[in-house]
């Protein structure tokens, strides 16, 4: 909302107030002004200039070269390129030394060898808006009226002597949707009165109901329809200070007739539309249901396919406007109109909205009706609008106003004690400065038996509860005078859920492993939705995304992950090592929400250990994952509990993939990406493993009790196998540990050897095996006894002691 | 053999003299004072003295072993010193060579402005809640007072899955399922979490994002008790030395809604280019959460009461790390990241 302070000053008294304290003041109580524009933009010598005369440039076609009077016998001779420059004609001269918005500085000059003195100026160099500039002067210079005085300030002449308050409203303030309803708000904050229009205006003997017949089949989304019928029109342009407040507002003048409805639309926040009465072809006007498929071409010349829940205007037999939304061609005001039909509705927000929308068609109109306008100011604004025909336009107002009313139009009543509000606000304000505060509102309140009993206009839609009154006195009190308290206490005890701290206890082992956090997106493309996903389910699709690339929620973070190294490693990173804690998507639950599993995700790549002079250097390598992926269960207390074994997932190395296991469920996967998806990221070796996290996070481990510390010594042995290469060292030590040795504390693998000194396809895997009683010191024999066991069970395996 | 004796003493303090090392020292010891010595040997001869001259001879012959020994005492400690001096010039290195590195990942910016609010909170008696981020359109706006054709819907673009389900536009859906979880009790809750809107991604937007809204349902709670909250928030996040202020806003959760701006960290309020001038920042909206919130969660609103309050994690960090482009939090550029490893103040 674009709100001229010239206009403003119209309806409220503003005077003595610098514009920047008045946008501060409005800002502080509820309204944020998002900008103080001053219309002149510190413009100078900018002046009023008669063109005396006007010749063809010698050698340019485009160009005038003309004589300007900008003074009393002050003629200058200035080059002009503009297609409608005339002789005779007020104009804008900007003089040299002038200085134009965008910091254009006007200088004496020569075109083609011509002297210039200066510049006649469109309104578009004077930082007026394109779109807000009258057709006729949207493509050359700006013509004044002939009595404007030569050397006179130009800019006060078309309008940009003024400062604009540029108002960032919140949906709930549609009352300030008006100049009206600004003034309101900006009085109650002043503690001044509003003036409001005078309407009076003669009528003729004839009335409109002779004319037009008004009905509507939908009242309940059109519970008001007001017409007036103005005869006798003069279609012109509208006088200069009604365009200037319309572009001071944004707006585009046309026409007086079509002008007026806009200046009605923002004064009193009541959208208008005028029609050619001559073009209705008919005497009736019915509101209805459009038919499913109807068409009506638009004011802006575009067919539009209705819908049957749009509302629209008809003539009794077609559309003739979109209601709320917009006007039809087909009775259109032009030129030629002499009779108009004004109409003043109330249309439902809902279906405003809703019909705007799906035409894609957002007008001044519609955004009105769609937050809702003031019951009270639909048949004033037809009054209101007659009279400006009249005084304007040179229109003989019919008799009455063709009128379908069912609109409740009664304020809210809302109830609510003083009490009430300084507990919620937490404050003591008197009765009587709360009082004082609402009749600055305008808001008809009686104070009885402790109660505030309160009447809000109806402007002001956004007050029903007690709790907006509570807002109105507090904002209007300042929120500044609000004292600072903490809750006082509820016996909460707070703190983090046993997950939330393991997950942070997750965190801390990936940055203690050296990795980075990332944090990627959820969405991603449908190509990348389900790759190296631990679980593969069915995925969950935007209705309408905004590009391929990201159309579906991630099963896996795996992806974006890659994304990430490739990003880095193209940035000539030598070693990325990052992490990533962020949900999946998995099919549905009961709710019909994807099941969203919390995961963890690692991406390995380039050098592990890098530690240059003194030659220490070491790419990461399969088991550098792992060794991360241990750690974690090992801090998690599960590391009795995690296994692996020989996995697949596609995308990831055949014969570098594990499936981590916990208490013999899938939990998660690592492994070397596959050759071909290196390539295709652009990495060189690179590792991954992601888990469900939340699994692992809700596998509850026992209370920590401390074992004591040995007071006996430990006894180890070594056993070296010959095995196959393809077979697991990990079940190989399951057989060792299940061996039934209970002397056996622990088992590592301590080397593995494939080489010369051993057969094609076989491979040496040495483990070395420590046996403890924490009661004793061992006996050899106890250890061997034991210790044959261990080989007893190998030996029923098939493994070969070397 | 007095002289003898004598001459044996000279010899022997010549050789210890000389020696340069532990081991030649160890040869004169045996050569001198072992059994098979030269004095061993005088002593052994005394038997064919007088027995006036023994006791004598006897005195002397220890008081050269004595003399002897204390002087190859005395050259073992020196060598020893020199040879500790020895190994400690061998292994003396260039210390301002680097130290071995050790890896230390760190914190994602955002997680660590979450982090730090969670834990002002937590320390302040409030719990942690989660939920989906996929939600149904009553969480995330039904239930937030935001029934379907509401205008006030326009302020968040929406990611729409199917008509009744959609990407949470902010974690208030997490505060609408905390209250009907709560069943009426009290509760303080901040709710972190990724949300998303319908935004194409350039510098000052991102189609996902990070929040953390707060909220405390009980009996009797004010206004006072947010703009007290608030404010210890703005003096934890930015300084102890920030003001805040409230201006009037709009949310359809809240009444009275508010925004509110602290003074500008950078120029402490005199205006400059992170205020634009104004000497304030507008930091979060918040407000008193309105009555059909309340009952919608369970809650008798005429008995009970709350506060409510919404941050952008990206907003904060942008501000407090001064972090001009929103992308960067997204792109994971370990240069990015890394930068955010280490403790302040």
């Amino acid at each position: 909302m674009l709100v001229s302070l010239n206009w403003l000053k119209q309806y409220v008294n503003i005077d003595g107030i610098e514009p920047a304290e008045l946008a501060e003041k409005i800002t502080r109580s509820g309204i944020e002004v998002d900008a103080v524009i001053d219309r002149s933009q510190g413009m100078t010598n900018v002046v009023v200039g008669h063109v005396v005369s006007k010749e063809k440039h010698p050698d340019a076609d485009k160009l005038n070269v003309c004589q300007v009077e900008v003074g009393v016998g002050d003629v200058r001779q200035i080059i002009c390129g503009a297609p409608n420059v005339a002789a005779g004609q007020k104009v804008i001269v900007a003089l040299p030394g002038a200085r134009l918005p965008g910091g254009v500085k006007i200088k004496k000059a020569k075109m083609r060898g011509v002297e210039s003195n200066g510049m006649i100026c469109s309104l578009q160099e004077l930082g007026v808006e394109g779109r807000t500039v009258p057709k006729a002067y949207a493509d050359g210079i700006y013509v004044l009226p002939e009595d404007a005085v030569p050397g006179s300030d130009a800019l006060e002449l078309v309008g940009l002597r003024d400062i604009v308050l540029e108002l960032g409203l919140t949906p709930n303030r549609s009352d300030a949707l008006s100049m009206l309803g600004v003034a309101y708000e900006v009085a109650a904050i002043l503690s001044d009165e509003v003036k409001l229009p005078e309407i009076n205006y003669p009528t003729t003997a004839e009335s409109a109901e002779s004319y037009i017949k008004v009905s509507t089949a939908a009242s309940d989304l059109n519970p008001l329809y007001a017409a007036k019928v103005v005869k006798n029109v003069k279609i012109a342009e509208s006088p200069l200070w009604l365009q200037h407040y319309l572009m001071a507002a944004g707006i585009r003048p046309h026409n007086n007739v079509v002008d007026i409805t806009n200046y009605i639309l923002m004064e009193y926040g009541q959208p208008l539309h005028a029609f050619d009465y001559n073009s209705l072809n008919s005497n009736e006007i019915v509101v209805r249901l459009a038919n499913e498929g109807e068409k009506i071409v638009t004011l802006d010349n575009q067919e539009r396919t209705l819908n049957s829940h749009n509302l629209v205007i008809t003539n009794g037999k077609e559309p003739v406007a979109v209601a709320g939304v917009m006007g039809g061609a087909n009775s259109e005001v032009t030129s030629d109109t002499t009779t108009v039909v004004i109409e003043a509705a109330y249309f439902d927000g809902f279906s405003v909205r809703r019909t705007s929308k799906e035409l894609g068609l957002r007008s001044d109109s519609s955004a009105r009706f769609e937050k809702g306008v003031d019951p009270n100011r639909v048949l004033l604004a037809a009054e209101r609008a007659a009279q400006l025909l009249s005084d304007l336009a040179g229109g003989e107002v019919l008799q009455g106003t063709v009128l379908v009313d069912q609109l409740d139009k009664t304020p809210t009543r809302v109830v609510v004690s003083p009490d009430f509000i300084n507990a919620r606000l937490g404050m003591k304000i008197s009765l009587e400065e709360m009082l004082s505060i609402l009749h600055r509102l305008q808001f008809d309140v009686e104070a009885a038996n402790g109660l505030l009993i309160i009447d809000a206009p109806t402007r002001r839609q956004d007050i029903n509860i007690e709790e907006d009154i509570v807002e109105e006195i507090a904002r209007l009190y300042g929120y500044d005078e609000i004292p600072m308290t903490l809750p006082e206490g509820m016996g909460n005890v707070g703190g983090l859920t046993p997950y939330q701290a393991k997950r942070r206890v997750v965190r801390n082992v990936m940055e203690g492993a050296g990795l980075l956090q990332a944090v990627t997106y959820s969405l991603t493309s449908d190509e990348l939705a389900q790759k190296f996903a631990l679980k593969v389910e069915d995925t969950t699709k935007l209705l309408m995304p905004m590009s391929e690339e990201r159309t579906t929620l991630r099963q896996s973070l795996i992806p974006h992950l890659i994304e990430a190294a490739s990003y880095n490693v193209a940035r000539k990173a030598d070693s990325v090592a990052l992490y990533e804690v962020g949900s999946v998507f998995l099919g549905k639950t009961s709710e019909e929400l994807p099941y969203e599993e919390e995961h963890l995700a690692i991406v390995l790549t380039g050098k592990w250990v890098d530690n240059a002079w003194q030659g220490e250097k070491r790419n990461v390598d399969f088991f550098v994952a792992k060794g991360i992926v241990v750690a974690l269960f090992d801090k998690l207390g599960l590391s009795d509990r995690v296994s692996f074994e020989k996995g697949s997932v596609d995308g990831l190395h055949p014969g570098q993939t594990a499936t981590v296991l916990l208490d013999g469920e899938k939990v998660g996967v690592i492994g070397g990406l596959h050759p071909t998806e290196r390539k295709k990221a652009d990495l060189k070796e690179t590792y991954v493993a992601e888990l469900n996290l939340y699994a692992i996070i809700n596998a509850t481990t026992e209370a920590l009790v401390y074992s004591p510390v040995p007071r006996f010594p430990e006894i180890s042995r070594d056993i070296a196998l010959e095995l196959d290469r393809s077979k697991a060292a990990g079940e190989i030590e399951r057989v060792i540990r299940g061996a039934g040795a209970k002397l056996l504390k622990e088992v590592k693998v301590f080397d593995v050897y494939e080489g010369e000194k051993i057969e094609a396809g076989k491979k040496s895997v040495a483990f070395s095996l420590t046996y403890f009683d924490p009661e004793r010191t061992l006996t050899d024999e106890e250890v061997t006894n034991a210790h044959n066991k261990v080989l007893k069970a190998l030996a029923e395996s098939g493994a070969e002691v070397r | 053999m007095e002289q003898q004796l004598k001459q044996l003493e000279q010899e022997a303090l010549a050789k210890i003299e000389a020696a340069s090392n532990l081991k030649e020292l160890n040869e004169v010891r045996v050569a001198y004072l072992g059994k098979k010595g030269p004095i061993t040997d005088l002593l052994k001869g005394m038997g064919k003295l007088s027995p006036e001259e023994r006791p004598k001879m006897g005195a002397l012959v220890n008081t050269v072993r004595e003399h002897v020994t204390e002087q190859l005492e005395a050259k073992v400690a020196v060598l020893e010193e020199q040879a500790i001096l020895e190994q400690l010039e061998k292994e003396s290195i260039d210390v301002t060579l680097p130290g071995r590195p050790v890896r230390v990942g760190n914190r994602h910016p955002l997680t660590r402005v979450i982090e730090e609010i969670e834990d002002l909170f937590l320390g302040m008696g409030y719990e942690i809640a989660e939920g989906p981020e996929v939600e149904k359109d009553y969480y995330n706006f039904e239930a937030l007072n935001l029934p379907k054709g509401h205008p006030a819907r326009d302020m968040q673009d929406t990611f729409y899955i199917t008509e009744e389900t959609l990407l949470r536009t902010h974690t208030s859906p997490v505060q609408a399922r905390t209250m009907l979880e709560k069943k009426g009790e009290p509760f303080r809750i901040i709710c972190p979490g990724k949300v998303f809107r319908r935004d194409n991604d350039d510098a000052t937007h991102s189609h996902q994002f990070m929040q953390v809204e707060g909220l405390v349902v009980g009996e009797n709670i004010r206004m006072s008790d947010l703009k007290g909250t608030l404010d210890t928030m703005a003096k934890k996040m930015f300084g102890s030395d920030r003001e805040i202020r409230l201006r009037p806003s709009f949310f359809p959760f809240t009444e009275p809604s508010v925004e509110m701006d602290i003074s500008c960290f950078k120029c402490g309020g005199s205006g400059c280019n992170v205020c634009k001038h104004t000497g304030w920042i507008e930091i979060l909206g918040a407000g008193m959460v309105h009555p059909n919130v309340l009952e919608m969660g369970g809650y008798d609103s005429k008995k009970y009461s709350g506060f409510a309050f919404g941050i952008g994690a990206e907003r904060i960090a942008m501000l407090k790390y001064g972090v001009e482009d929103i992308r960067h939090f997204y792109t994971n550029d370990a240069r990015f990241i890394s930068q955010f490893h280490r403790t302040e103040g």
